[in-house]
């Protein structure tokens, strides 16, 4: 019973790996192994339940192996089951299997029907390690599946400016929630000092004995979990992305952007529950948080005049109110809303192209000239400012991009200094750090202690360039790589340990990093130019292989859990002390980056319209 | 303000900007017209070429598509030289063959549109689009919506930049960003030149910005167009003029660059080197293009060869069938009730059947019973002044669907909305989607008309008016309508007992392009009503007196009746039934199973072209499964529309009738020797001209470029203010075709074939400059076929050629219903036996 729990992440992942093998001209095939890997998934699921319900219903957890073991660190994975995960398992494979079902029609003679099943089965992978996680380090997994899957959905037609556009923006939001998981992972690492499980995490006790010593840790950790929740369900300040991702064909919308993928941050809260219910503070700020994105979100429907963004913001706001009811402690009406809300809104996005000729049918015969609404009774400025900021979405857009992006490009782009030829003075000076650190006896005690901030800065100063490079894809490639090396060395002043640790890390960054590198010189020669990152360039559409084993690189290079280094970022992030808040800003800030970065490149590179092929779209349409 | 020797008339220009942008309609009343309408004053191929050079359209096929359709014998090796000999002399041949069939040829640079605003973004690092398009869209289309915002925009009846102006000066808030922009609106008197001397400087350079800017989002910008010349054209009128558009637009531009570079900068001015080339001026030749319009023309003539051999093949005279006719049947013109005329005839040799325009010669608007409107139910540039309204029904309420209810998007209703209504919904779509079924989503033409409504045809009095119109029709005005119908289409003796008028419709669900699918006469709403006017009109005993002092003897015994043909489902439903005499009910029974079987084949005919249906199985099971499609919400292809049409053939059904033509004509019933002067031949064709070449080139364009003409894949479509789709959130409005109705289309001219005189057609095309126009010009090709010779007359440059088919005989099909299992694509002419 407790270890059939693997096979909800196996059936997915088998019809995953199935799917990417058969040869894309199948459609009945691949349309066939997503129907049956969700069907299979759903019968299971439902079997599973039954067998649970009778048999008591108890939490069930299941630490499934071992990836990665050494002194006072251990990476595992852990499996968990209790009614939160019935409810999203329940949820996730009726819809699922709804929605394959349907896009086996829909999507016929479409150009990407591989892709888009492969792209559907990926993020059901994800989703599926998600709610079965059993601690942050198995949710993590789950959480960058989902991230790369949902750019890729978005981004489904690539040759396209607007949709490769908004995936990239929606990419950076998910990776702000990344890094809130990342900090919870490595303060609660410092709080328990071992990677703790949800099951442990519920056992009260030892929660509040924990959190005694530590409050102000606990409430840090609460405040990241609550970063990656809000960002992951579109609450405020994040709001604007959900209606941006409705790029793809609508059933995908429907399941991932109307229901599964949005609820995901409820899930979070849902999951750490226990763990932050005995700080008011942090309730009161979900409360607040939830109230506020419901209210806003709901004058943002209220304006919006396109059928797709009106149903994403009026499911933000409904998911405003499920975090309320967490916050509150119902947690058996938050999963009911759950349910009701992605069925309601996938639903009603399914539908929404009838919406035409139904009301303009409805007016026919209903019509009445103009219905008062509630703003009308209200004092003009006020009624109009209202409207305004509503129908601008509160400038949460401008605002990220005004304090958070554009600060970041504009230090980027003074660094005009690094040069692909500027990089390689830097291999001295690294190497001259790499001697110190086997012999930190030559340099003095009070220089050690700022070495660790220096070397992260200039990992942070190599990334912020690749971020803002326009010119040459080939160095922002490189600053991208040498960005890791830079940072563990930092690290590596920083605490004392194997080696092995490093070598871990590196040794997958390094062969990544030769791949994409050589993916790069074989498009250079290949196109018989130096491919620049100015604008979109599409080249997917002659080079599809090339394409793909680049996208390979840069999920290996952002330390996407397909490599070691995966592990690694946890394990270098645990020798960061919970005393230092400017260096696991920086340490942040770079991995953030690193992600944006390298799907940049890849977009830049790969997708967009293919000028050179002559038939292109409008940029705007 | 403006200096006396100024370049630039920003009226003109806005007038030139209007003709240029998309026309279309919004979605509800969307009707199919020649997406370059604006170029249709020159000859078919230099428009193109220009349309090509100036706007950067794609307007062909691409060249390796026609090297492939040559290779695969679709475009005839025969006719293509002949073609190359007629163009370029005997002596040229081998080069140009060589030419077309070998040669690497670049594809050509940047279209002239767009040169100088790009500007920005190469020379000043400002990528306007980006800046300015999203919160313009939103603007705008939140103006406009017609229903999906709950909070509708503040102020609206003062006209949109007045009411922007407005809310700008009370508001706390504002669109801008920066100060300068506002205030300019706040500022009463406001000229785009004022404006555009800020952004661009140079006067010469104004007409070509406004085009760049414009051209950079031209579906808004075409709705705006259109709403501004056809206000009514929405339920909820707004008032909107393109030159306070594109004045906010400027404004915006301004605001972006101010934002990003404070008010210092310079005008564009200042980054052009080398002046743009005129929009407007000599287009430069380009082999490619003379290339691909030889290939064009290759293309087409290979197909029309074959049909006009199939209509020279001779047959031998049927004999009159002794007994007289079954019954007669009046259809559409519509390329889709090709096939069903055929099965009928094939089903019941004695019966006959009729194509003309679907709304049968009665145009009227018409009010279903509790109706706020009018509907318009002729073709879209008749303005009718008659009234029909649908009476007598106990309830009229109308399905409704809790899914589209606005309160789902409120706060607290939502709440409970989404815990009750949410766990119904996953039901629904667990029946949608293993059992469709219909709904209030359906989108279908049997609701068009209550089957057991009564209509107000007859004006009893003659002052009953409405609204300036007058509530149906007096005798006289019967008669007129009865008689002309009749004469046009050659049914005028020899009357069968029953004569049936059925209309058509289609339905579908989740299809923002519904409206396509019905009758194109009828101003893209079903033909049920007019099918059933007119038929009261032809059974009214005044009528019929009247008629015979006219040549029009309608036995007594013959009766005509109403009926509407679903071409999604292949349904027919028939009105007024109960009006037939005991006797024609009888033989109507007889006539139904016809009818039904005939409609069972051609679900069978049509299923040939939908994967997903195995055209091998039964008949009853293939019509489900076509059933099916229509109420199915996952179907982006509820049927494929006008996708097949390519000819337009006018003329005694003889001409066609033995041809098996695939669905691709649009048949129009005339008889030459009732019309020798051509009085009727030119109301056809002033009609014709128009919706079917307007059809057909709206398949043309969106096919050979679904990307800058077409609407895209229907599959990521998001519906905007119930008038329009657009790509995602932030898109611009996508008009023209998807790429699901046009991807089988084979993009050809289409020819009109027209029975009579040379002599007699030339002096009616030339009548009417509009219609004259799209013949001589050569966006239809026009064949005459002489009626007593049988010699084919070929027109082009105003003059007629004698045209001899190349192939002497086309194939004869044993049962065509081998054929049409056999083969997905477009099918080749037949001879039926």
């Amino acid at each position: 019973m407790k270890s059939t729990l693997v096979f909800f992440v196996l059936i997915p992942l088998l019809g995953f790996l199935v799917s990417l093998i058969i040869p894309k001209k199948k459609e009945n095939l691949l349309s066939g192994a997503a129907y049956i890997t969700a069907g299979s998934h759903l019968l299971f699921g439902l079997a599973y339940l039954c067998f649970w319900l009778l048999n008591g219903h108890q939490v069930i957890d299941l630490k499934s192996f071992i990836v990665y073991e050494s002194v006072g660190y251990e990476f595992f994975i852990d499996f968990y089951f209790d009614k939160v995960t019935a409810v999203y398992l329940l949820v996730g494979s009726f819809l699922t299997f709804m929605v394959t079902t349907y896009s086996r029609y829909y999507l016929h003679r479409e150009r990407g029907y591989k892709r888009f099943f492969n792209s559907i089965l990926f993020f059901y992978l994800g989703y599926n390690i998600v709610i079965f996680s059993g601690n942050l380090e198995t949710l993590f997994v789950g959480w960058e599946v989902l991230g790369i899957a949902s750019f890729l959905l978005i981004a489904f037609y690539r040759d396209r400016y607007l949709p490769v556009k908004n995936a990239l923006k929606v990419f950076s939001v998910y990776r702000i929630a990344d890094v809130g998981l990342i900090l919870a992972m490595w303060l609660s690492h410092h709080l328990w000092h071992e990677n703790i499980t949800f099951s442990r995490l519920s056992d009260m006790t030892a929660v509040t004995e924990h959190l005694h010593h530590h409050s102000y840790i606990g409430v840090f950790i609460s405040l990241s979990i609550l970063l990656a929740a809000a960002a992951k369900s579109a609450q405020m300040p994040f709001s604007y992305w959900l209606s941006r991702a409705m790029e793809g064909p609508t059933p995908s919308s429907a399941i991932f952007y109307g229901s599964l993928s949005v609820h995901l941050g409820a899930f979070l809260l849902l999951r750490t529950f226990s763990f932050w219910e005995y700080q008011p503070s942090v309730r009161i700020i979900i409360i607040v948080l939830g109230l506020m994105t419901s209210i806003i979100a709901t004058g943002i429907a209220r304006v919006q005049s396109s059928v797709k963004s009106q149903i994403a913001y009026s499911s933000i706001a409904q998911i405003g109110i499920i975090f309320i009811e967490i916050a509150l402690g119902f947690e058996k009406i938050a999963l009911f809303h759950f349910a009701g809300n992605a069925f309601l809104r996938t639903y009603q996005l399914l539908v929404s192209p009838s919406i035409v000729s139904y009301l303009i049918k409805e007016q026919f015969y209903n019509f009445t000239p103009r219905s008062i609404t509630f703003e009308d009774t209200l004092p003009r400025k006020m009624e109009y400012s209202f409207y305004m900021l509503c129908l601008k979405e509160f400038n949460m857009d401008n605002l990220m991009s005004r304090f958070l992006w554009k600060p970041l490009k504009i230090i980027g782009s003074k660094l005009t200094f690094l040069t692909l030829k500027g990089t390689l003075y830097f291999i001295p000076s690294y190497l001259i750090g790499l001697y110190v650190v086997y012999n930190e006896k030559l340099i003095s005690k009070n220089v050690l202690e700022w070495l660790p901030y220096l070397f992260s800065i200039i990992a942070l100063g190599l990334v912020l360039k690749s971020f803002v490079e326009q010119k040459d894809a080939k160095l922002a490639w490189v600053l991208l790589v040498f960005n890791h090396f830079w940072l563990v060395l930092a690290i590596s002043f920083n605490e004392h340990f194997g080696f092995d640790h490093v070598h871990l890390y590196l040794s997958g960054v390094l062969f990544f990093g030769v791949l994409g590198y050589l993916s790069i010189l074989e498009l250079n020669s290949l196109e018989k130019l130096n491919v620049d990152l100015i604008k979109y360039q599409g080249y997917s559409r002659n080079h599809p292989k090339l394409a793909f084993l680049f996208l390979f690189s840069c999920l290996g290079v952002s330390c996407f859990p397909i490599t070691p280094s995966f592990i690694g970022v946890d394990l270098i992030f645990s020798h960061v002390h919970e005393n230092q808040v400017v260096l696991i800003v920086i340490s942040s800030f770079c991995f953030i980056l690193t992600g944006i970065s390298a799907i940049r490149i890849y977009a830049r590179v790969f997708l967009g319209p293919n000028e050179k092929s002559g038939f292109i779209n409008y940029k705007s349409s | 303000m403006k200096s006396a020797n100024s370049s630039f008339n920003a009226k003109e220009t806005i007038l030139d900007l209007k003709k240029f942008l998309p026309a279309q309609a919004p979605l509800k009343d969307f009707i199919f017209h020649n997406t370059l309408k604006a170029f249709q004053d020159q000859k078919f191929h230099e428009a193109l070429h220009a349309a090509n050079e100036i706007f950067g359209y794609e307007v062909y096929l691409p060249l390796k598509d026609f090297r492939m359709l040559y290779d695969s014998g679709k475009i005839n090796k025969q006719i293509l030289e002949k073609i190359i000999v007629e163009r370029k002399g005997d002596d040229q041949l081998q080069l140009w063959l060589n030419k077309l069939i070998k040669d690497n040829y670049k594809i050509k640079n940047q279209p002239r549109v767009g040169f100088l605003r790009e500007k920005w973004k190469t020379d000043f690092g400002v990528d306007l689009d980006v800046q300015v398009h999203p919160l313009l869209f939103r603007i705008i289309c939140s103006f406009l919506d017609q229903g999906i915002s709950i909070w509708n925009f503040p102020i609206w009846h003062k006209g949109f930049l007045p009411s922007i102006r407005e809310m700008e000066r009370k508001s706390g808030s504002s669109f801008f960003k920066t100060k300068r922009a506002r205030n300019l609106l706040i500022n009463n008197y406001l000229e785009i030149e004022d404006l555009l001397k800020i952004l661009v400087g140079d006067e010469t350079l104004f007409k070509q910005y406004l085009f760049d800017q414009q051209f950079a989002h031209q579906g808004w910008s075409g709705m705006v167009s259109f709403i501004e010349d056809n206000p009514n054209s929405l339920i909820d009128e707004r008032r909107i003029k393109l030159y306070d558009f594109i004045l906010f637009e400027l404004l915006l531009e301004i605001d972006a660059i101010d934002f990003q570079y404070g008010e210092g900068w310079l005008p564009l001015e200042n980054k052009v080197i080398n002046k743009p080339l005129e929009l407007f001026s000599q287009i430069e030749y380009s082999e490619l293009n003379e290339l691909l319009s030889i290939w064009q023309d290759a293309y087409e003539w290979t197909y029309y060869d074959e049909v006009l051999a199939g209509i020279n093949t001779q047959l031998p005279v049927k004999t009159e069938n002794s007994n007289g006719k079954s019954f007669q049947a009046l259809f559409c013109i519509d390329d889709r009730e090709c096939s069903i005329r055929r099965f009928v005839e094939q089903l019941d040799t004695a019966s006959e059947t009729f194509g003309t325009p679907g709304f049968f010669n009665v145009e009227f608007f018409y009010q279903p019973q509790g109706g706020k409107f009018y509907t318009k139910l002729c073709p879209a540039p008749v303005t009718p002044k008659y009234l029909i309204k649908e009476i007598g029904l106990k309830s009229i309420k109308p399905k409704k669907d809790e899914h589209f209810l606005k309160q789902t998007h409120s706060l607290l209703r939502g709440w409970i909305i989404s815990q009750t209504l949410g766990f119904w919904s996953a039901f629904r779509l667990f029946v949608q989607i293993f059992r469709p079924s219909m709904s209030a989503a359906t989108a279908t033409s049997l609701k068009h008309m209550d089957k057991f409504s009564e209509l107000t045809i007859e004006n009893i009095n003659s002052d009953r008016i409405e609204n300036n119109l007058q509530i149906g029709f007096t005798h006289e005005e019967m008669t007129q309508r009865v008689e002309g119908l009749l004469k046009s289409i050659g049914l005028v003796k020899d009357f069968a007992p029953i004569v049936y008028v059925i209309g058509h419709g289609s339905s579908s669900v989740n299809n923002p392009y519904y409206a396509t699918m019905d009758c194109g006469a009828c101003s893209c709403r079903p033909g049920s009503v007019n099918a059933r006017v007119i038929s009261y009109m032809a059974n009214h005993p005044k009528v019929r007196e009247a008629l015979k002092s006219r040549g029009i003897f309608i036995p007594e015994e013959t009766q005509f009746l109403g009926g509407l043909h679903d071409t999604g489902r292949d349904e027919m439903v028939f009105y007024d039934e109960k009006s037939l005499s005991p006797i024609n009910h009888e033989r109507h029974e007889k006539n139904k199973i016809v009818f039904l079987k005939s409609l069972d084949y051609n679900a069978k005919e049509r299923s040939r072209r939908f994967e997903s249906i195995d055209t091998k199985i039964s008949l009853d099971r293939i019509h489900k499964k076509v059933m099916d499609r229509t109420v199915s919400l996952f179907e982006p292809r509820p049927e494929l529309d006008h996708a097949t049409n390519a000819l337009c053939i006018v003329g005694r059904r003889e001409l066609t009738a033995h041809l098996f033509l695939d669905r691709r004509a649009f048949l129009n019933s005339y008889d030459y020797k009732l019309d020798p002067q051509g009085t009727y031949l030119f109301n056809i064709l002033k009609a014709a001209a128009p919706v079917c070449g307007g059809i057909n080139l709206a398949y043309y364009f969106s096919r050979v470029d679904n990307k800058k003409l077409g609407a895209g894949t229907k599959l990521p479509h998001n519906v905007m203010g119930l008038f329009g789709v657009a790509n995602g959130a932030d898109g611009d409005l996508r008009p023209g075709i998807p790429n699901q109705m046009i991807e089988i289309h084979d993009p050809l001219r289409i020819l009109f074939v027209v029975e009579h005189f040379p002599e007699v057609v030339l002096e009616t095309i030339q009548k009417f400059a509009n219609t004259y126009e799209w013949f001589i010009n050569e966006w239809v090709n026009l064949i005459v076929v002489n009626p007593d010779t049988q010699q084919m007359f070929l027109f082009k440059d105003g003059k007629y050629s004698i045209y001899k088919p190349l192939k002497n005989t086309v194939p004869t099909a044993e049962d065509i219903m081998n054929e049409i299992e056999s083969s997905q694509e477009n099918l080749p002419v037949f001879i039926l036996k």
